[in-house]
C-alpha cells in the first residue's frame, strides 16, 4: 500500500504544481494583455481615484474635481464651462478627453513621468503622482470679451500675441458646458447625444477645428504675395486692372463692393476691398507664388498643434486661372480656421516673422514646481519685413478710413481687414462676416495683439452682412482687453 | 520541497520527539502574521490601525492556544505543522474577508466567519479530545454512508441558490451539508476498502497490461459513480461531484493498487462530465466560459465573472498590490467565497499565492505522511482520503478561478467565506492530527511485535493473503515495531474506546 500512497501523494502534489504553473501563466505571462483589456476597470479606477490636476487661466483654476464617492471617484467640474470649453475640452469618464484635457492628460492625470521625483519612480512604486497643473496663455478678460461679443451667435474668435505666439483668447460659440459630460451616469449619455445632435453643433471648436472661406481677409495674403514676387513694386501706384473685370477663361465679371476700383492702387484695393484688383494680382502672381506665400502663413500645414491639433486651412494646389482668381480673394476652395487668420494678422504685426502659436504657458506639479515650459518658437518667416511694413500701412488705412472703422480704439494704432465670404451653392447661404486685426499702443515697440473674428450668421440673415459691421466690434473689444496690462 | 517531504522515507525514530514547543512557536507566528495582515488592511484603507485589531489577535490567539492545549493533551506526538497551517490559513481567510467587507459595508461577512471559525475550533478540540483512537470510526462506516446520503439528498428539497441546490436554509442560517458529507464518505470508503481491498484487488481479468476488476465488485464503484452523477444532475454541483468521485478513485487505487480502477474511473468520470457538459445548461455555461472567458467582452456584455477573476490575478502580478489596494471586488457576487483566491492573487501577488499553495501542499503532504506512517489499513486509507479531499478541493477551486479547469462552486479550504466549509475543514484537520498523532506515537513494547501482529485486527479480514503481509513489512517502519494500533491499544488500555473492537 505504501507505494500507492506515494503515487497518490505525487499525483496530489502534481495537481498543486499545475496550479502554480497556471498562476505564473496568468499573473506573469498574460498579465500585460489582461491589464490592458478594455473591459478591465482597474485603469479607470486608478485614473479617477485621485483628483485630476487643474487647468489655470490667469493664475486661477477654471476646472476642479468633485469627490463622488463612487467607484470612479473623482469627477471633473468646470467653472465657466461654456466660456473655456474651446480651451479645456472635456474630461469624461464615459467619453474620454478632448482638447487640452486630452493633450495634457499625462500631467493632469499624474502619469507623466516628468512629474515623478525620480526616473521610473511610478513604475517602481506602482503609484501615480498627484495630478499636475496646466497654466494656459489665455487672458481671462480677452476671453470674456470675445465670448460676450459673440453673444451666442455662431462664430469664433482667436487672439494671439504676435511677438510670442501666445494665444490670448480662443472662443467658439455657441458653446456647451463640458461638466455635463464628466461622469458616467445615463444623464451624461443623454447630454452627449443631445450635444452631438444639436443643429448648432456646440461641441465643435470653431476657432481651431472649423474652416471657413476667409473671403476678403485673404487679400492680405494675396497682397503679400504680390509684393514679395515684385508683381507690385509701388503699392500706391495705380494698377492696370479694369472694372468690370472678366475672370480669366470665363465670361463672368467680378463685382466690387465699392466704386473706384478701376485701375485702383494696392493700398486702395486693400482699404476698400476691391475684388477685381486682388483677383487680377493673384492671377499675375501665379499659382506657384500664391501657394508659396499662403504656405508660409500656415495654409496647407496639417501638423500645426497648439498643442491640440488645428484643422488644415486650405489653398488648392492645382487650379485653373479662373479658380486662382477666385481663390485669391478667399473664395472657391480656399478655407481657413479663425486661428489661421489670426496668424495672418500676427505675421503682419510682427514684421513678417510668425511665431508658433501655443496655448500652454507651462505645466507644473501640484506643488507648483515647473515641469515644462513652452518656449517661444518661430513658426515661419511669412514675408520680408519691408513687405510687412507696407501691409501694416494698408491695414491701418483700411481700419482708419476704409471698411474697419468700428475696430478703432482711441490712442491705439489699429490695423484691420474685413471680409464677407460667400458660401453655399450660388451664394445662397448666409455669408460669413470676418474681421482680422492687430493693435499697437502708441509708443509700444510692436503690436500686442492680433485677432481674427468670424461670425456665421451676422445680424440674423438678410440684414447688413459685413465684417466691418458685425465682426469688427468684437475684435475691438478683445483688443481693448488684451492691451490692458495683464492681471497678476 | 513538499514533494520531497512526502516521498522521503520516514526518519528513524528511536525516541520520537513531541515537538509541541515547535508547534507553539509556529502558532505564535501564524497569529502574528494574521494580525499583521489585519492591521495592514486598516492602514492601507484608512491610514489607521483597525480599532479591533487587538481583539482580533487576542481572539485568534485564544482559539489557537485552546487548540494547541487540546493537541498537547491528547495527541502529543502529532506533527507540529498541521495546527499552525490551519490557523494561518483561517487567519488569512478572515483578513481577506474583512478586507472585502470594507468594499461592501452593507454586507459584512467577517464577524459571521469568525463565529463559524470559533465553532470549527470548538469541534476540532472536541474531536481531538473525544476521539482517542481513529479506528473507532471504522465501526460507524455504514452509519456514515447513510448520513452522507441523507445530507446530500436533503438540499434537493430546498430551492436552488444561484443555480445550485446545495444549501439548506433554516431561520436565516444557510448550511451546506455536502461539505460534511465528504468527511463521512471518506470514513465509509476507508472502512469499506480496508475490509474489501483484497477481494477488489485479486479478482478480475487481465487484458494486456491493464488489470480489469471483476464484475461483482464493480457494483459499489458504479453506485458511487451514480451518486456523483446524481449530485451533479439534481444539485447542479459540478465541484462536489468531481470531489466525491476523485476521492473514491484515489482511495480505491491506494487500497488495491490496480491501475485498472484508474482507467475505469477516468472513463466513467470523463463520460459523466461530457454528458453533463453538453446536456446540463448550468454546467455547459461554465464550460463555455472556461473555453473563452473573454467571449462576453467581445459580445459587448461586459466581462464575465471568470474574466474579472483573471483580471484580478493579472493585476496582482508577482508581488501584488498590497493588502487593501486591489479591486477584486469587481468580481462581484461570490468574491468572498468561491473567488476569495482572486483577492489573495491580486493583493499578495504570485508570491503570496505561491505561499498559500505551499501551505496547502504541506497540509496535503502531512496527510499522506500520516498515511504512510500508520500501520492499520483503515487509518492509512482515511489519512489518504482526507489528504485527497484537500488536494482535489484546492485544485478544483484554484484551477477554476484561474481558468485552468471549468469553474465549480466550491469553497477554498479555510480561506473562503462559508460556515459549513470552515467547520468541516477544522474537523478534517482534527482527524489528521489524530491520525498523525497515532502514527508518530512511540510504541513502548517492541517485544510484543510477534504477538500482536497475529492478533485478529478488526481492520483486516481473517486469513489475509501472503501478499498483504509482504506489503506490510515493506513499510519502512514495519520491521522493528508492531502495527501502529498495538501501541495505541496498550496506551489507551481496556478502558479506551478501541477496547470494544478488540474484544470481538
Amino acid at each position: 500500500m505504501t507505494r500507492y500512497i506515494r503515487r497518490a501523494a505525487a499525483l496530489s502534489l502534481f495537481l498543486l504544481a499545475a496550479l502554480f504553473v497556471n498562476a505564473v501563466r496568468v499573473q506573469v505571462l498574460q498579465a500585460e494583455s489582461l491589464d490592458g483589456s478594455p473591459a478591465n476597470r482597474r485603469p479607470a479606477i486608478a485614473r479617477y481615484g485621485e483628483p485630476r490636476g487643474d487647468i489655470l487661466v490667469g493664475g486661477r483654476p477654471v476646472t476642479g474635481s468633485k469627490d463622488t464617492g463612487e467607484q470612479l471617484r473623482y469627477e471633473r467640474i468646470y467653472r465657466d464651462g461654456p466660456l473655456y470649453a474651446p480651451v479645456t475640452g472635456y474630461s469624461s469618464q464615459t467619453y474620454g478627453t478632448a482638447l487640452l484635457e486630452h493633450a495634457a492628460d499625462g500631467v493632469l492625470s499624474g502619469t507623466d513621468p516628468a512629474l515623478a521625483p525620480l526616473p521610473f519612480w511610478n513604475d517602481f512604486t506602482r503609484s501615480r503622482q498627484p495630478g499636475g497643473r496646466v497654466l494656459t496663455t489665455i487672458r481671462r478678460s480677452a476671453q470674456e470679451a470675445a465670448y460676450r461679443g459673440l453673444n451666442g451667435r455662431r462664430g469664433a474668435v482667436a487672439a494671439i500675441e504676435p511677438a510670442t505666439g501666445r494665444i490670448l483668447a480662443l472662443v467658439s460659440s455657441p458653446s456647451y458646458d463640458p461638466g455635463l459630460l464628466s461622469g458616467n451616469s445615463p444623464a451624461v449619455t443623454e447630454a452627449w447625444r443631445r450635444l452631438n445632435r444639436a443643429e448648432s453643433r456646440p461641441m465643435l471648436n470653431r476657432a481651431i477645428r472649423q474652416t471657413y472661406p476667409p473671403g476678403s481677409t485673404f487679400k492680405i495674403v494675396t497682397a503679400a504675395a504680390a509684393l514679395e514676387s515684385r508683381v507690385v513694386t509701388d503699392p500706391d501706384a495705380p494698377s492696370d486692372t479694369a472694372d468690370p473685370f472678366v475672370i480669366p477663361g470665363t465670361r463672368t465679371t467680378l463685382p466690387n463692393p465699392v466704386p473706384g476700383c478701376r485701375r485702383a492702387s494696392l493700398v486702395y484695393a486693400i482699404t476698400w476691398s476691391c475684388n477685381t484688383v486682388m483677383a487680377d494680382l493673384g492671377v499675375k502672381v501665379g499659382l506657384e507664388g500664391m501657394l508659396a506665400t499662403a504656405g508660409r502663413f500656415g495654409f496647407n500645414d496639417d501638423s500645426l498643434r497648439i498643442p491640440s491639433g488645428v484643422a488644415v486651412s486650405n489653398f488648392d494646389r492645382r487650379m485653373s486661372a479662373d479658380q486662382l482668381a477666385l481663390s485669391s480673394i478667399g473664395q472657391f476652395d480656399t478655407t481657413a480656421t479663425p486661428l489661421q487668420m489670426a496668424m495672418v494678422a500676427a505675421a503682419v504685426a510682427n514684421g513678417g516673422e510668425l511665431a508658433r502659436p501655443y496655448l500652454v504657458d507651462r505645466t507644473t506639479t501640484r506643488d507648483g514646481d515647473t515641469v515644462r515650459r513652452t518656449p517661444r518658437r518661430s513658426y515661419r518667416r511669412a514675408m520680408f519685413p519691408a513687405t510687412a511694413n507696407e501691409l501694416r500701412r494698408m491695414m491701418v488705412e483700411a481700419a482708419e478710413r476704409g471698411t474697419g472703422t468700428r475696430a478703432l480704439i482711441d490712442g491705439v494704432t489699429v490695423g484691420g481687414k474685413t471680409g464677407t465670404a460667400q458660401h453655399g451653392v450660388g451664394n445662397a447661404g448666409t455669408p460669413y462676416a470676418w474681421f482680422i486685426a492687430w493693435a499697437q499702443e502708441r509708443g509700444a515697440p510692436r503690436p500686442a495683439v492680433a485677432v481674427a473674428v468670424v461670425v456665421e450668421d451676422p445680424a440674423a440673415a438678410g440684414g447688413d452682412i459685413s465684417g466691418g459691421g458685425d465682426a469688427a466690434p468684437i475684435a475691438r473689444a478683445v483688443m481693448v482687453e488684451a492691451l490692458r496690462p495683464a492681471a497678476p | 520541497m513538499t514533494a520531497t517531504a512526502a516521498e522521503a522515507p520516514p526518519p528513524e525514530r528511536t525516541r520520537p520527539a513531541r515537538r509541541r514547543g515547535v508547534e507553539f512557536s509556529l502558532l505564535v507566528c501564524a497569529v502574528l502574521i494574521s494580525v499583521y495582515g489585519y492591521t495592514h488592511v486598516g492602514l492601507a484603507r484608512s491610514g489607521a490601525v483597525p480599532p479591533d485589531a487587538l481583539a482580533y489577535g487576542a481572539g485568534l490567539g485564544l482559539l489557537a492556544l485552546l487548540a494547541h492545549l487540546a493537541v498537547r493533551l491528547r495527541a502529543p506526538y502529532a506533527d507540529p505543522l498541521l495546527l499552525p497551517i490551519a490557523v494561518l490559513l483561517n487567519g488569512m481567510g478572515l483578513v481577506l474577508i474583512y478586507r472585502l467587507d470594507l468594499e461592501t459595508p452593507a454586507d459584512r461577512a467577517a464577524p459571521a466567519q469568525l463565529v463559524w471559525s470559533t465553532l470549527g475550533v470548538a469541534l476540532f478540540i472536541a474531536a481531538v479530545v473525544l476521539l482517542r483512537d481513529h479506528r473507532v470510526l471504522q465501526r460507524y462506516a455504514y452509519l456514515s454512508v447513510v448520513s452522507a446520503l441523507v445530507l446530500m439528498i436533503v438540499p434537493i428539497l430546498f430551492p436552488a441558490v444561484n443555480g445550485a441546490r446545495i444549501w439548506i436554509r433554516a431561520g436565516g442560517l444557510s448550511f451546506q451539508p455536502g461539505e460534511f458529507a465528504k468527511i463521512l464518505l471518506a470514513v465509509f470508503f476507508a472502512a469499506y476498502l480496508a475490509a474489501n481491498r483484497h477481494a477488489l484487488a485479486h479478482t478480475g481479468r487481465r487484458i494486456g497490461p491493464v488489470h480489469l476488476p471483476a464484475g461483482r465488485v464493480l457494483g459499489p464503484v458504479v453506485a458511487v459513480w451514480l451518486i456523483s452523477v446524481a449530485v451533479l444532475v439534481l444539485e447542479r454541483d459540478l465541484g462536489t461531484s468531481l470531489l466525491f468521485f476523485g476521492l473514491f478513485v484515489v482511495m480505491l487505487y491506494v487500497a488495491t493498487g490496480r491501475t485498472g480502477w484508474i482507467v475505469v474511473g477516468l472513463l466513467l468520470a470523463g463520460s459523466g462530465a461530457f454528458a453533463a457538459g453538453t446536456l446540463e445548461p448550468h454546467v455547459r455555461g461554465r464550460v463555455e466560459s472556461w473555453i473563452d472567458p473573454y467571449a462576453s467582452i467581445a459580445a459587448g456584455d461586459g466581462p464575465s465573472q471568470l474574466a474579472q477573476s483573471m483580471f484580478s490575478f493579472a493585476s496582482g502580478g508577482v508581488l501584488g498590490t498590497g493588502l487593501g489596494a486591489g479591486h477584486s471586488i469587481l468580481i462581484g457576487f461570490a468574491a468572498k467565497s468561491d473567488f476569495i483566491l482572486a483577492t489573495a492573487g491580486e493583493e499578495l501577488g504570485l508570491a503570496g499565492l505561491t505561499a498559500l499553495f505551499l501551505l496547502y501542499g504541506l497540509l496535503v503532504a502531512l496527510g499522506y505522511r500520516a498515511g504512510l506512517d500508520l500501520r492499520d489499513p483503515f487509518g492509512r486509507l482515511l489519512a489518504v482520503g482526507l489528504a485527497a479531499i484537500l488536494a482535489v478541493q484546492v485544485f478544483v477551486v484554484a484551477g477554476g478561478v484561474t481558468g485552468l479547469i471549468p469553474l465549480t462552486g466550491m469553497a477554498m479550504p479555510f480561506l473562503a467565506q462559508g460556515g459549513s466549509s470552515v467547520v468541516t475543514n477544522w474537523i478534517i484537520v482534527a482527524l489528521l492530527i489524530r491520525l498523525s498523532g497515532s502514527a508518530r506515537a512511540p510504541h513502548p513494547e517492541p517485544v510484543e511485535t510477534g504477538v500482536i501482529a497475529c492478533a485478529p485486527d478488526p481492520a483486516e479480514p481473517e486469513g489475509r493473503p501472503a501478499q498483504a503481509g509482504r506489503q506490510e513489512r515493506a513499510g519502512p517502519a514495519g520491521q522493528k515495531r508492531g502495527p501502529g494500533p498495538a501501541g495505541q491499544r496498550s496506551r489507551t488500555g481496556p478502558a479506551g474506546p478501541a477496547a470494544a473492537g478488540e474484544a470481538r
